[in-house]
């Protein structure tokens, strides 16, 4: 009993700093819409702040005004960042933000290193709270009693900011309609920005606040953001009290898992997650959202399928890349294999993201599936290559077929939230539970059959696998299926009158796209001939966003050029230097900032560009009087509710009948027009 | 004979606030009928629970004899509704003519096909559809360029895809230059004629009404309060009293769409 006391009070002292962290990132996302996936990082650099700091400051004073400087330093820091980066960014999809937030913690995760080294940093006791107190025979430290306190005087706090100043006021009128906001003369840049500091201020202080509980480590981030975001998701973005419970709730489900599943105890605050967001798909305290505000891939130049003389270029790379072996070393021909299986990777991912809307952030779930379900026939049932590789893509279809059946019932953020947090459960799994999956020392020695053994063949193989992937998800996009998971993304209203079921359609095509990485999972395990937890792991998923990206959102299948761009300069950035996370992060932020189009996006773009003039002197099908009959709709829009508003005098009694009888001549109504 | 659409006292509250309170009405095959009424009357709410996107309360809906409260929109679709929206939906990505092709393959059934091109499948069907609305020349047009008036055309276009016993037009004019409005009214009041499709609409507009429905109810804080021809309902001392105005006039041509300035 003793002992269930003191678990719980451990869990409560875990759950402030969670909370701090958390409060930031809900109220950030708020009044913003951007959901921060630095904020690990931030709540990183405020710990590594405060190593420094409580170094060179000695006495209470000292150590406490460390700590309060470490935070203040990383708002100031936030405050950059949102001047420079998030204004830019505030009108973009979700998705770019996601992105570009994350290309801020690869930097930042590199600048940590770069400052303070690769080593674990222990931080200073607390002076005055370093002892322990009894509490029914056991100790406990004073410092997590401290903590235990913290939470709820930060909570009243933030109670008394919102609710009794003007600027909180400000802040909770824009959670509820930031337009309005506007509309009522509020400076929204300086709004932002201060709400911006205020959370990232809450990040660093928690950082810099667990310091003495635990070391500071260039990890802490994106366990950190994982785990903020279970929270924020269980109690609901946006509500500062159901960040509170949720951290809660959360750290001692972390708590006592340990006791009840000491082998996969993640799972059970990932379990608890999917549970919330099935039952209460905003959160414990959070308001339901409106639809997302833009889904990804929409584009207004309707795609069509290559034309003869595309399709003979094409069929002439791919002539070059098959006879790739001829002229290239075994090591060149490593590197093409695995960019070719990146290549079915990130397509994959593009038939969900671009075609589906359904941006995911946990898409190497299913790779690294695949990876597994080759590596478990193989090595645990004995099995040869031959049946052993059906293995991989099954056990994606498995896993997409139950985590598909969840996810698609959210959309935006949360969409991308919960894939993640499903994917983090593989993780865990593959992890923790060792006898089956090796954990951290993965599973060794899987190998190619003789048959397609060899770089030379295995390079064959692989391409012939990648180019029909590749193919089989260009005619989907194109066949009525493609079709119908266009529509649900374009319009849900307008899809569901013409009998389309959004959620049926969105499944089967998460489950297509699952299985598709799952098959460049499967190969990818027989290249390396091992599998790690890290093929599960979220950059696997950033890799592949990435690759989509780069390549173009709006293209039909951009993502095959950019896997090849990415992966190519990725596997050279590797081999030139040590800070290769800190390039890849500029260019991801770059690309989110500047080009957020693509390569392709960009090409195709040019290409009409060109040929618009052209076209529209010479295409018969564009009828002569068209240009009349077209009014730009911003004007047709502005007369006609010109026209509703007005009142009309000399309306009544002036033949509205006749004048709709006869098409052509001026109506009447005109009078009413100024 | 049973009607095309029987509505059975339905109602519908949103917390404490009752929206419809007990409305009953058919609409025949063949027959225009419009729904008007002040704003916040329940036009929206009726509409939208006709067509399955709100759920009803209490009373009954039966579309060609099957009771359709608690079916979902695309099964009410499947039973031969059609619909258009009071603000266009349509899908923007796709070409005016693949918008159309869309609807024809979902009522095809063929949206599990995963090989074939869909852009080639139903093509003529769908120029048929609009050649009919007079968009023919702009079929292979990105949808999202179109003007607003030749978006309300192709949702028309698209609501007639799965060859619809029932039409349901939520504000079908709305937004559209004076000259369109009666235009595509007349343009939907012709089809409907010819194919013997039952109409059922919301309009602002009261030229757009009194011209062209065969009957006209009045609802007003969630009570029908006049149903009649159009010339019954433009008589009514109490419509006249909550919605059109003691200044309406009752000759043949009620006016220049001043009308809309009732809108509150």
């Amino acid at each position: 009993m003793e002992f269930f006391v003191v678990q719980f009070l451990t869990g409560l002292a875990s759950a402030s700093s969670l909370f701090l962290a958390a409060s930031g990132l809900s109220i950030i996302f708020g009044v913003t819409r951007i959901l921060n996936f630095a904020h690990g990082a931030f709540y990183m650099l405020g710990a590594y702040l405060a190593v420094t700091l409580t170094g060179q400051w000695s006495g209470p004073l000292g150590f406490w005004g460390a700590i309060l400087v470490a935070a203040l330093a990383v708002a100031v820091f936030g405050v950059i960042t949102e001047i420079l980066l998030l204004r830019r960014i505030y009108h973009v999809p979700e998705l770019f933000q996601l992105l570009g937030t994350f290309g801020l913690t690869l930097i930042l995760q590199d600048v940590v290193v770069l400052i303070w080294g690769p080593e674990d940093l222990i931080g200073p006791r607390a002076p005055g709270l370093e002892g322990a107190v009894e509490i029914l025979g056991q100790s406990v430290p004073t410092y997590d009693l401290f903590l235990i306190v913290c939470g709820p005087v930060v909570l009243a706090a933030l109670w008394l900011l919102f609710h009794r100043t003007r600027w909180g006021v400000l802040v909770r009128a824009a959670t509820q309609d930031r337009d309005m906001v506007a509309a009522l003369g509020v400076n929204q840049k300086w709004l932002f920005t201060s709400v911006f500091a205020l959370g990232v201020f809450l990040a660093g202080l928690g950082g810099a606040l667990q310091l003495p509980r635990d070391s500071a480590n260039h990890m802490m981030d994106l366990s950190i953001i994982v785990e903020v975001f279970v929270v924020v998701v269980i109690g609901g973005l946006g509500s500062v009290p159901g960040a509170f419970l949720a951290a809660v709730i959360v750290s001692e489900l972390n708590a006592f898992g340990i006791l009840v599943l000491p082998k996969i105890s993640i799972v059970i605050v990932f379990l608890v997650m999917a549970a919330v967001l099935v039952v209460r798909p905003w959160g414990l305290l959070g308001r339901q959202e409106g639809a997302p505000r833009q889904a990804p891939g929409a584009t207004i130049h309707p795609w069509r399928p290559l034309r003869p003389p595309q399709q003979i270029a094409v069929a002439g790379m791919l002539v070059l890349a098959a006879c790739l072996p001829f002229f290239a070393g075994n090591y060149a021909l490593n590197v093409a294999t695995e960019i070719l299986i990146f290549v079915l990777f990130a397509q994959s991912l593009q038939l969900m993201m671009t075609v589906g809307g359904l941006v995911s952030f946990g898409h190497a779930a299913y790779f690294g599936l695949g990876a597994y379900g080759v590596a478990l026939a193989a090595r645990s049932l004995d099995l040869p290559m031959m049946p052993a590789v059906f293995a991989g893509p099954l056990l994606a279809l498995l896993g997409a077929f139950v985590f598909g059946w969840f996810t698609v019932r959210l959309v935006g953020v949360y969409f991308a939230m919960l894939t993640l947090a499903f994917a983090q459960i593989v993780w865990s799994i593959a992890f923790q539970w060792v006898e089956v999956t090796g954990g951290d020392n993965g599973i060794l020695g899987v190998w190619p059959a003789s048959a397609v053994g060899g770089a030379t063949r295995f390079y064959w193989l692989t391409f012939v696998v990648a180019v029909a992937g590749v193919i089989c998800l260009r005619i989907l996009t194109f066949s009525p299926f493609g079709y119908a998971l266009r529509a649900v993304r374009d319009s849900q209203l307008r899809a569901e009158a013409i009998g389309i079921d959004r959620l049926r359609v969105q499944w089967t095509a998460f489950m297509i796209a699952g299985t598709f990485a799952g098959t460049a999972g499967a190969l990818f395990a027989y290249l390396k001939g091992s599998v790690f937890p890290d093929y599960l792991a979220i950059p696997y998923s950033v890799d592949a966003l990435v690759m989509v990206l780069l390549g173009g959102i709006e293209t039909v299948s951009g993502a095959v050029v950019g896997a090849v761009v990415y992966k190519a300069l990725a596997i050279w950035l590797v081999s030139q230097t040590e800070f290769s996370k800190l390039i890849l992060g500029a260019v991801i932020v770059g690309l989110v900032v500047l080009a957020p189009e693509g390569i392709v996006g960009y090409l195709s773009k040019l290409a009409r560009r060109i040929k618009w003039p052209l076209a529209s002197k010479r295409d018969p099908e564009r009828p002569a009087g068209s240009s009349e009959k077209i009014m730009r709709p911003d004007k047709e829009k502005e007369s006609a509710v010109g026209f509703a508003l007005k009142p009309s005098p000399a309306g009544a009694g002036s033949g509205g009948v006749e004048a709709g009888s006869q098409e052509n001549s001026p109506p009447r109504m005109t009078k009413a027009e100024p | 004979m049973t009607a095309l659409l029987e509505v059975e006292s339905i109602a519908k509250s949103y917390g404490g606030v009752a929206a419809v309170r007990g409305v009953s009405f058919t609409v025949d095959a063949g027959e225009i009928v419009a729904l008007i009424g002040p704003n916040g009357a329940g036009k929206s709410t009726c509409f939208n629970m006709i067509m399955g996107q709100v759920s009803t309360d209490d009373g009954t809906i039966r579309i060609l004899g099957h009771t359709t409260n608690g079916m979902p929109p695309r099964a009410v679709w499947r039973l031969g509704v059609g619909r258009t929206f009071q603000i266009t939906a349509t899908f923007p990505s796709m070409t005016v003519a693949e918008n159309v092709q869309v609807a024809l393959l979902s009522h095809q059934g063929l949206l599990s096909t995963f090989y074939r091109y869909a852009g080639s499948i139903a093509r003529d069907e769908a120029e048929r559809l609009l050649d009919l609305l007079g968009l023919k020349a702009q079929a292979s047009r990105a949808c999202g360029e179109l003007a607003y008036g030749d978006l309300k055309r192709l949702e028309l276009a698209v609501a007639l895809a799965n060859d619809p016993k029932l039409l349901l037009l939520d504000e079908p004019t709305a937004g559209m230059a004076p000259r369109e409005r009666a235009a595509l009214m007349r343009l939907t009041t012709q089809i409907a004629r010819d194919k013997n499709i039952g109409v059922f609409f919301t309009e602002h507009d009261m030229d757009v009404v009194f011209e062209h429905a065969d009957r006209v109810m009045v609802l007003d804080r969630g009570f029908l309060i006049a149903s009649g021809s159009p010339q019954e309902v433009r008589a009514d001392p109490k419509v006249r009293a909550t919605y059109l105005g003691e200044g309406f006039d009752d000759g043949a041509g009620a006016g220049g769409g001043g009308n809309e300035a009732h809108r509150s």
